[in-house]
């Protein structure tokens, strides 16, 4: 075939059993899990299965630990339970978690990370004397791996602290291996799923286009992960200039994972929830450090600290604020009252912090401190410390001021929204004879078990990390772990269908169109006037993206209203996401760069989308210090301790939000203290 | 800028099929300017879209000139700091310089094993098909927690 062009295309087609959609921490887990699996089968049935990986960059430095990470965040460890971890889990959700997913994450999470040291990352351990190592030295002390008994450093419950700049690139190193490069695709943009032609509840292929050079790929598979991350960037950021990249959760996250899955068909859960991160101002550097391990508080201007002076409110939301550790999002209410009454800033009191640990220790160790803090932001973002050295803040000699950041979507860490999945079949769940709400669709499967693991309700179509709703806090380790999980039943379910073969539902001519309407939009009216970026029949994909975050800014509690809303606000933005979306049928790319832009901000509209009608739907504030419902400015157990799912109809383009049942599977009340008397 | 490329450092990776920071960056950002078209500056690498800049340092760790720098969000950060890394095969160094002059030195671990030599299933044995629908991976190293009886309300 012919090179392809800007204006002509070359088509690639690939025929595969299974697909995975994304390069992060899950598709890295799911890879490793998979090929050796992929091996048994070989060596059993003589069968070779074709599996291929499509990232939008480079496996090495992709997702969400690009940067890398100074923590991995859950690690359960020999003493604590998985049902400690989804008791945790659901507390920080309010309530309304799967108890089936996080405790199935929890029991297999910590194999992963004891894969991580064995490949060569980095982990801090404590000696015998207490004494803490990094993870260089303490392997050169002898200390042993956490497998055999090493003791981590634990920053947090489930927290341990690591020399993670390395950390993607080493996950990155292992899942390469394991697929081998002619089963990896890098600098593919997979844009839209495609279903199957005889059974649309089926999943039958994905299409998408390299970012390098004038090619389509159209692959068909019996099985597809996919793990793409979460959303940013669908708000007005704080910062509005070149800050605009500095977001908190990593810019190039589009939200894919939610919005592809939906136009296949994918039942969406909690799409309502958002994480809304209290960090360090401007550079949003990572606070967990500082508040576990340094032990320093954040106080108001006055030098008070919030999380006392505010205590009563955590009461007015039992018994979600009553656990030792309050919600995330109850925390950053208590944080906002301050701010919305006037005694703003916020501080890190990162002065005292340090001055009190000094009180206790050596010169030698105090050297070591301050190096510890310097890695904690060096290690998962330079961008803070880029903040520090501008305004020559040295944490021991000046505090930093915290601000609740722009929300950011996402399912891994303190958040949970994604898409609906089958889970466990062993850990009781409600099955599909137990009752349910009455308005769920009656296409969608009943009960949390419907045959493979991690698939969502469209056959043959899992997913992992960041796309599994209603779960939650499982950072990158548990990421990696839930890819693994959903590789077994991927296998399990090419090997179910060895003999059906997918046929697409659309011609792939139509595809191939479909995916270069922003570059045909572009090159038919380019010359109708002189300024490239001022044109009646095309709008940039830049400016289409400053019109989503300003919608949702102002009308769907960002930053603007301080994270307020109410049902005519919301009527107002779902009027004007209506014509923004159609207006995204007139974006247009001027090159491979831009199509990749113009893509990603049309899988934020219909994320965007989404959060805005489950916002609508669930009458109530679920989620105090994420968004408040003002006109419904409670949290109401009775009526709304319950999923919000939806389903999005392509064809219609219009969404339909139900309750599903939510059933306790683990008892929490042994997260709250008897009450004092 | 975030990132920029130093004019008298920057080679455009010649002899190599494509430039190491538009291989590396996860957003797309870095491209290199082959006729000098779009910079002036003909066969170096530029940041196309400042303001996607996520400042990760992805670019900057893997220049093999040692070319591309950081100037940080000119709508946040005051002039004049600057943080610079220097990744080995094991650790990484840093260079913090404050505006006001003082500087720091940090060195920290990146990796106990040698760049290239994990061998992912080596010493670990090979699952049996019919394992496939049971809960834990293809190998186990002591890290799946059963969880203790008597926590699942519905599991009798």
């Amino acid at each position: 075939m012919a090179q392809g062009t800007f204006e002509n295309p070359e088509v690639v087609q690939e025929d595969l059993d299974i697909l995975l959609i994304g390069g992060g921490m899950a598709c890295c887990g799911a890879a490793y899990e998979m090929m050796r699996w992929a091996e048994a089968v070989k060596a059993e049935t003589g069968r070779e299965l074709k599996i291929k990986l499509v990232d939008k960059a480079a496996m090495d430095r992709s997702g969400a630990v690009a940067q890398g990470l100074s923590a991995i965040n859950t690690y359960i460890g020999p003493e604590q339970d998985p049902a400690d971890y989804a008791r945790m889990v659901s507390n920080d959700l309010m309530g309304i978690t799967r108890d089936d997913l996080a405790y199935d994450l929890g029991r297999h999470v910590d194999e992963s990370v004891h894969l991580f040291e064995e490949w060569g990352l980095p982990i801090w351990k404590t000696d015998a004397d207490g004494v803490r190592h990094d993870g260089a030295e303490s392997q050169r002390e002898g200390l042993p791996a956490l497998k055999d008994g090493g003791k981590p450093v634990r920053s947090g419950k489930w927290q341990i602290m690591i020399n993670g700049e390395s950390y993607k690139w080493i996950v990155a190193e292992a899942a390469k291996k394991a697929l081998g490069l002619p089963r990896i695709q890098e600098r593919v943009f997979i844009v839209k799923l495609v279903n199957d032609k005889k059974d649309p509840s089926r999943i039958a292929g994905a299409v998408g286009f390299s970012v390098r050079e004038n090619k389509i790929y159209v692959y068909k598979a019996k099985a597809i992960l996919l793990a793409a991350g979460g959303c940013v960037n669908l708000f007005r950021p704080r910062s509005v200039g070149e800050g605009t990249g500095r977001a908190w959760y990593p810019v190039w996250n589009a939200g894919s994972t939610y919005a592809m899955a939906a136009e296949a068909g994918a039942e969406l859960t909690m799409m309502e929830n958002r994480f809304v991160p209290a960090r360090f101002k401007d550079g949003y550097g990572p606070v967990g450090a500082w508040f576990l391990l340094f032990k320093a508080k954040a106080v108001n201007a006055y030098g008070e600290d919030y999380m006392t002076r505010n205590k009563e409110l955590l009461d007015q939301y039992p018994p979600y604020g009553q656990a030792a550790v309050p919600a995330s999002c109850l925390r950053n209410h208590l944080m906002l009252k301050e701010m919305r009454e006037g005694r703003g800033p916020i501080y890190m009191d990162t002065v005292t912090a340090l001055a009190k640990l000094r009180e206790s220790l050596s010169p030698k160790e105090v050297k070591h401190l301050e190096a510890e803090a310097w890695e904690d932001f060096l290690d998962m973002c330079v961008g803070q410390c880029g903040m520090w050295v501008g305004e020559n803040v040295e944490p021991e000699k000046k505090m930093s001021e915290l601000m609740p950041t722009e929300p950011y979507l996402l399912g891994s860490h303190s958040g949970c929204c994604g898409i609906w999945v089958s889970g466990p079949g062993d850990l009781g769940a409600p099955t599909a004879a137990e009752g349910e709400y009455d308005g769920v669709p009656s296409h969608l499967p009943r009960g949390w078990n419907w045959g493979y693991r991690s698939m969502t309700t469209v056959k043959g179509l899992f997913t992992a990390g960041d796309g599994v709703g209603a779960s939650g806090h499982k950072f990158s380790s548990g990421s990696h772990a839930e890819g693994r999980i959903a590789a077994k039943a991927m296998v399990r379910f090419a090997l179910d269908n060895a003999d059906w073969t997918p046929e697409l539902d659309t011609p792939v001519a139509d595809l191939a169109e479909q995916i270069y309407k922003p570059v045909r939009n572009f090159l038919a009216h380019k010359d109708y006037t002189t300024a490239i970026d001022i044109n009646p029949h095309y709008i940039a994909p830049k400016m289409l993206q400053f019109r989503l975050q300003k919608i949702m800014d102002e009308y769907v509690a960002g930053v603007a209203t301080y994270y307020n809303t109410n049902e005519v606000m919301l009527k107002v933005a779902e009027e004007k996401l209506e014509f923004l979306k159609e207006d995204a049928a007139k974006m247009r790319a001027k090159d491979l760069h831009e199509l990749l832009r113009a893509w990603e901000n049309y899988h934020r509209i219909l994320t965007a989308e989404a959060h805005m009608k489950h916002i609508q739907f669930r009458e109530e504030s679920r989620y105090p210090g994420f968004y408040y419902r003002t006109d419904k400015n409670f949290v109401d157990e009775k009526n709304w301790k319950c999923f919000v799912n939806s389903v999005y109809d392509r064809g219609t383009k219009k969404w339909t939000c139900f309750k599903r049942k939510h059933v306790d599977l683990v008892d929490k009340s042994k997260l709250f203290k008897p009450a004092a008397h | 800028m975030p990132t920029y490329v130093r004019t008298d450092k920057c080679d455009g990776c010649k002899g190599q099929d494509k430039t190491a920071c538009m291989y590396i960056c996860p957003h797309d950002l870095m491209k290199l300017d082959k006729d000098g078209s779009e910079t002036g500056h003909p066969m170096k690498a530029f940041n196309q879209e400042p303001e996607q800049c996520w400042e990760c340092y992805s670019c900057v760790k893997i220049c093999p000139q040692n070319a591309i720098e950081v100037r940080h969000y000119a709508d946040i950060v005051p002039l004049g700091g600057s943080v610079q890394p220097l990744r080995g095969s094991d650790s990484i160094m840093w260079t913090i310089k404050f505006r006001n002059g003082t500087l720091k030195r940090f060195k920290f671990p990146t990796r106990t094993t040698s760049e290239g030599s994990i061998d992912p299933y080596g010493g670990k044995p090979l699952p049996k098909v019919a394992d496939l629908d049971k809960p834990g991976y293809f190998a186990q190293s002591g890290g799946y927690r059963t969880g203790r009886g008597g926590e699942l309300l519905r599991v009798k």
